[in-house]
Formats: structure tokens, C-alpha cells, sequence
């Protein structure tokens, strides 16, 4: 078996009402139709599903490893940032 | 072959039940082929998607068939301890993988009657046969979908897989008339409402496949003499080989398990 030349997806999946697609992986597929489909068969064969999205790898624009420092490490000194001063009710549920 | 087969007491409702798990056990048998094997690894679990899905509606319509059959035969009996002539599929899903278009076209002419099938089978007046079909349709769609999408793209896609596409079509069609046939047993189950009539699907199917071989840039071929005998048990060359992959072990161990 080899890799062929079809374009590489990023498939995201929402395994329950209320909650975000979260990307799970990728998989090569010659267009979106056919992305969707190995995405089912890759990806949900669990019931790990209600929807799925699959985007183009090369639609998403990344940052840059290197850029770390400068990026991420400023809010290393800001806890006051996390909402962790708070108490939430039990009735808020999920967050 | 070390274990002597089974005999089965094929009254209609378990002949018809062997016929439907039959199409279905050496269909997920053929796609299981498949594994390792597939052009691409999103294929393969795809492939092996459907001949589990496949392989699950056998086995339930061989519990069934030994429920109403009472002989003490059970499903594995049915699957591994079945000679060739006494398997009830249709020729079409017995015919080898090919290349890769052969087999969605196969599992495409399959689907497209299965899918249907199923769904008005939900009506069936026998409920456990009601409830495998609600299941089997779910199944069978994606499968039907599944193979849909390839066949649009094989056909449209390059010459050469256009030319894979049309050649496997070419080669399969006399293959499908069986689909619709009905025999006295069917035909009296028919009448008691548990089974649907296969004719009547006919029509449908043939406008599903029109429509798709025509965004595939495909030619359907003209009905002509159409190959039958797998539901009475006559069957092409083929069966017998796969049988003997299938049976291997069960022949050789006879009962084991692990």
C-alpha cells in the first residue's frame, strides 16, 4: 500500500450536542465529498460522532514553532488571566 | 475437507433467511480481502467498514434461520459447515475483487438493491426480520453512498479508471437479474407479508444506477441474458475457492476457538 498523491485533510469531530469539533486527525482524500466519507470511516467507527468537518490542511495557516517564546511565554506571569477566583455553581454544568 | 457439512431443513422462511445472510456473509467475506490490500489506507478501514456492517447482518439472519429452523444448527454451522451447493447468495457478490473498480461496481449494482430492499423489508410482518432490516438500512445506505461517490469518480476521472469502471460494469450486469427473482418459497412468503417482492424494486433500481452512471460518464449496459442458479445453490467457480479460505479452520479444527 502506498501513500498516494490526494491532498491531506484535518478532520475535526463533535462527539455530542453543546460541544466544539475537536480535530482528531488527518487522512488524504482526493476532494471534500470523499474527505467526509473516509472521515466517517476513520474516524467514527466507535460512536464517537454527531458531526463531522473536514478543512484542507493547507487552508489553515500556522504558527511558527520557533515564534514560541514571543507568542506564548509572556502569559506565563499573568494567573490573574485564569477565571480560577471563582466558584461555579453546580447548575452551570458543563463548561 | 476434514468435517462433514451440516444438513439444513430449508423450509421458506429459512431458505429465504440462508439466501439474505448468505449475500451478505460472501460479500463481507470478499470485501475483507481487501484488508492490507486496499490502494489507500482510507479505503481499506473503509472496505472493512462495510464487510463488518455485512458480516453483522449475516449473523443475525443465521440466528434467526436457526431459531426457525430448530435443528440444532447454528450460525457458524451455517457460515463454516456449508459445502458450496448448499450456499444461497447471489452470484454477483461470489464474483472476485478484481482491481478496485470491480469491486465498488459490484458492491454498487449490490447496494443499490439492498438499500431499498431493506427499507421496505422494515415493514415485514415478521418483527425480528423487520428489525434486522431497520438496521441493514442504515448500513446499506452508506454503503450505497459510499460506492456512488467512486463510481462518479472512477468514471469521470482519468481514461484509464473510466475504462476500469465501464469494463467492470460490462462484466457484472448479467450478473444482477438475479436480484429480482422470486421463486414459489419466496413467492409464499411474499403473499404473507413477510417478505417484500424483489420485482418490484426493479425499476427503482435500474433509475438509481441510470442517474449515476450518467454523472460518471458511464453506459449502462443493455439488459441481455442474465446468469442465475446461486439461489438454488448453483454456483460459479468461485464460490468454492473462497469458501475454502472461509472454512479453513473450521474444517481443519473442527469447533475451535480461541
Amino acid at each position: 500500500m502506498t501513500t498516494p498523491a490526494f491532498p491531506l485533510w484535518e478532520v475535526l469531530i463533535r462527539s455530542r450536542n453543546g460541544l466544539a469539533h475537536r480535530h482528531v486527525g488527518s487522512l488524504h482524500a482526493a476532494d471534500a465529498v470523499l474527505a467526509l466519507q473516509a472521515a466517517r470511516d476513520l474516524f467514527t467507527r466507535r460512536g464517537e460522532g454527531q458531526s463531522i468537518w473536514v478543512v484542507p490542511s493547507n487552508a489553515i495557516t500556522a504558527s511558527d514553532p520557533q515564534d514560541k517564546a514571543m507568542l506564548f511565554e509572556p502569559t506565563a506571569s499573568k494567573i490573574y488571566r485564569h477565571p480560577t477566583f471563582y466558584e461555579v455553581p453546580d447548575e452551570v454544568g458543563h463548561m | 475437507m476434514a468435517t462433514t457439512s451440516i444438513r439444513v431443513r430449508e423450509t421458506p422462511l429459512v431458505l429465504y433467511l440462508l439466501r439474505r445472510a448468505d449475500d451478505a456473509l460472501v460479500l463481507g467475506h470478499r470485501l475483507s480481502e481487501w484488508c492490507g490490500h486496499a490502494p489507500m489506507l482510507e479505503e481499506d478501514m473503509a472496505l472493512s467498514n462495510i464487510a463488518l456492517d455485512l458480516i453483522g447482518q449475516a449473523r443475525s439472519l443465521y440466528e434467526y434461520a436457526a431459531s426457525c429452523e430448530g435443528e440444532g444448527n447454528d450460525e457458524n454451522g451455517y457460515a463454516y459447515l456449508r459445502d458450496a451447493p448448499q450456499y444461497r447468495n447471489l452470484l454477483l457478490v461470489e464474483q472476485p475483487n478484481g482491481d478496485f473498480a470491480r469491486t465498488i461496481v459490484r458492491q454498487l449494482l449490490y447496494s443499490a438493491f439492498a438499500d431499498p430492499y431493506w427499507r421496505a423489508m422494515t415493514g415485514s410482518s415478521d418483527a425480528t426480520l423487520a428489525a434486522v432490516a431497520a438496521k441493514s438500512e442504515k448500513e446499506s445506505a452508506y454503503h450505497l453512498r459510499h460506492a456512488a461517490e467512486w463510481l462518479i469518480r472512477l468514471g469521470d476521472g482519468t481514461e484509464e479508471s473510466h475504462a476500469r469502471a465501464q469494463a467492470a460494469l460490462d462484466l457484472l450486469w448479467p450478473y444482477t437479474g438475479e436480484q429480482f427473482e422470486a421463486d414459489v418459497a419466496e413467492r409464499e412468503l411474499i403473499e404473507l407479508g413477510v417478505a417484500v417482492n424483489p420485482k418490484g424494486l426493479r425499476q427503482g433500481w435500474h433509475q438509481t444506477l441510470a442517474t449515476l452512471a450518467e454523472r460518471a460518464t458511464l453506459v449502462l449496459p443493455q439488459d441481455g441474458w442474465m446468469q442465475h442458479g446461486g439461489r438454488s445453490g448453483r454456483h460459479s467457480e468461485h464460490l468454492g475457492h473462497l469458501l475454502t479460505e472461509l472454512q479453513h479452520l473450521q474444517r481443519t479444527y473442527p469447533g475451535a476457538t480461541w
